[in-house]
């Protein structure tokens, strides 16, 4: 649906905010682009939907070019802005039937009050924008850029700032327009976010991309499992024995902790807690965690720093 | 094309202007009143006629343009500038519209707003002074072409803008001078003859004078060069628009 090819951005101070940017996102899939403040995320979503021009490379929507064919391109996506910039004066109704006559469609009072309706803003929507929460304000950019029932949504940050329930209403609301085969490309800070919407995962740091991988995958490749036993008392030195085995002490000796890879077939835990308790250590609890993508994300930026 | 995003950027400006009535045509229109009781009654009936027509009618067509002029100037501007300012500009730009639609749409809705003010302050004026227009046609398309001109000129001033000052920068430092100096309250031959070749270099001269031929037939330049400066003006507008359209000058990254 979205081909990325040698797209580059250097603006007029030097700056390089995308360095040859090849991505490609398939018809109706979830992608979530994922890296810190200013790694060139926005740049890239401003530059497909038109509001930056790109210095080099291309980018096609549906086949199309977009600055060659940027009517076909822009009727297709629909793009909701990291900013809550919305209008003041107007009603949410009046600006929904403004944006839809913006992508040049005939009125339709269905549409308009289905999406007001979707999207919890229905007993809003002849008030003025200004006396709507942030919360309604988000809606409402969301609502604007659904309004002409685009078939690529890009979300940029849709849920900074605004509350857990809100945040659950908007993946419900995600999943359901991948159901209807919107591809949807969506920026955030928040790791659990792409780890729990998302199909694949694109890392974005210093105007590169980084890594774009299917999530399982992802995981699977580079998740790491750690075996964690807590003792009953805290231990200066590590028995040379558990030490051979790999553990460590963590928690300044009020715990031991072994790391693992998930895939790895020998592991054998039972053989290690009788190593633990062989070595006379009382147990008092234990836990395995798989690492999550916030620490894999982590480890690639800082390796690519 | 995509008439339907003209349309919709020019009712969304106009439902503007329906909102903020008070400030965007009561306001211009009383205060131009204000100059004819002023100038007209009280002050203009110690002037002698000019060139044979009373003072108060004489400044009429001057008050109009004065007024036309800052007008468009200042709800152009503005209506492209607040946009860029509180980011709502993203959806124009990422949506199917053409820079010249967008344009369209914009300066349409500016220039549409000055015609109407001038027709209201025309049709006011007809009850202070007599009035008589020789050349229904021309006044009106001087009048058309002014609001076009001067929004374009605003919509420029708009974009190129990137603070609250500069947007009044030029209207009040250089426009409202020009304006003043071009003619509004007296004919051109009342200045010493070395003011009236200054004159000449502002291009708010041109417009003041043709609009007056069409009402009385008495201008301090010929309507032919008057007219020329009109399209000179407005083809200098549209072509920085295009080189604006070309770079992304200030709207586009």
């Amino acid at each position: 649906m979205i081909e990325i090819n040698n797209l580059g951005k250097r603006y007029a101070s030097g700056f390089v905010a995308l360095d040859n940017i090849c991505l490609s996102v398939k018809k109706g899939e979830i992608l979530a682009l994922l890296g810190p403040n200013g790694a060139g995320k926005t740049t890239l979503i401003s530059t497909i939907c038109g509001i930056v021009n790109p210095t080099s490379g291309s980018v096609t929507v549906g086949g199309f070019d977009i600055i060659k064919d940027y009517r076909q391109t822009r009727s297709l996506i629909g793009l909701v802005p990291q900013e809550l910039t919305t209008d003041a004066f107007e009603t949410p109704w009046d600006n929904l039937t403004f944006s839809r006559g913006l992508f040049g469609l005939p009125k339709n009072p269905e549409i308009v009050e289905k999406v007001l309706r979707d999207l919890s803003l229905w007993d809003k929507k002849d008030d003025r924008i200004m006396t709507l929460s942030g919360g309604m304000k988000r809606r409402l950019l969301i609502a604007k850029a659904l309004v002409h029932e685009p078939q690529v949504l890009f979300l940029d940050e849709p849920t900074a700032g605004v509350d857990v329930g809100l945040r659950q209403d908007m993946w419900r609301m995600v999943d359901g327009l991948r159901n209807q085969g919107v591809t949807i490309v969506l920026t955030t800070h928040y790791i659990e976010e792409a780890e729990a919407i998302a199909d694949r995962i694109g890392v974005i740091n210093g105007g590169k991309l980084l890594l774009v991988e299917d999530k399982d995958v992802l995981m699977a490749r580079m998740g790491q499992k750690q075996l964690k036993v807590e003792l009953m008392e805290s231990l200066e030195n590590l028995p040379s024995a558990l030490a051979e085995q790999g553990f460590c002490l963590a928690e300044g000796g009020l715990s031991i902790v072994y790391h693992y890879d998930k895939d790895a077939e020998e592991i054998d835990i039972g053989g290690l807690l009788q190593a633990v308790t062989g070595a006379g250590l009382g147990v008092k609890d234990i836990h395995t965690q798989q690492s999550s993508l916030e620490e894999i994300f982590v480890d690639l930026v800082e390796d690519a720093a | 094309m995509n008439l339907r995003a003209m349309w919709a950027i020019y009712s969304f400006e106009m439902s503007r202007t329906k909102r903020t009535v008070t400030q965007s045509i009561v306001s211009p229109v009383l205060s131009t009143v204000l100059y004819f009781v002023v100038f007209g009654g009280a002050i203009g009936s110690r002037i002698e006629s000019v060139d044979g027509i009373s003072y108060g009618a004489f400044i009429v067509p001057g008050l109009i343009m004065l007024s036309i002029m800052t007008q468009s100037l200042s709800n152009a501007s503005f209506g492209i500038y607040f946009p860029r300012f509180s980011g709502t500009i993203y959806e124009v730009l990422s949506a199917p519209v053409s820079f010249w639609e967008a344009t369209v749409g914009y300066v349409g809705a500016a220039a549409s707003k000055s015609l109407i003010i001038g027709l209201i302050i025309l049709a006011t004026a007809g009850l202070f002074v007599p009035i008589q227009i020789a050349h229904p046609f021309w006044m009106l398309a001087f009048l058309i072409l002014t609001t076009i001109t001067f929004s374009l000129f605003g919509f420029l001033i708009g974009i190129w803008a990137d603070g609250f000052e500069k947007l009044q920068l030029i209207p009040l430092l250089v426009v409202t001078p020009m304006v003043f100096l071009g003619g509004a309250f007296y004919s051109i031959d009342m200045l010493p003859s070395a003011w009236q070749t200054v004159t000449m270099f502002n291009p708010v001269v041109y417009l003041i004078s043709g609009f007056r031929w069409s009402f009385y037939e008495i201008s301090d330049v010929s309507i032919g060069v008057s007219l020329a400066m009109v399209m000179l003006f407005m083809g200098l507008c549209l072509a920085l628009i295009g080189w604006i359209f070309k770079t992304g000058y200030r709207l586009k990254q």
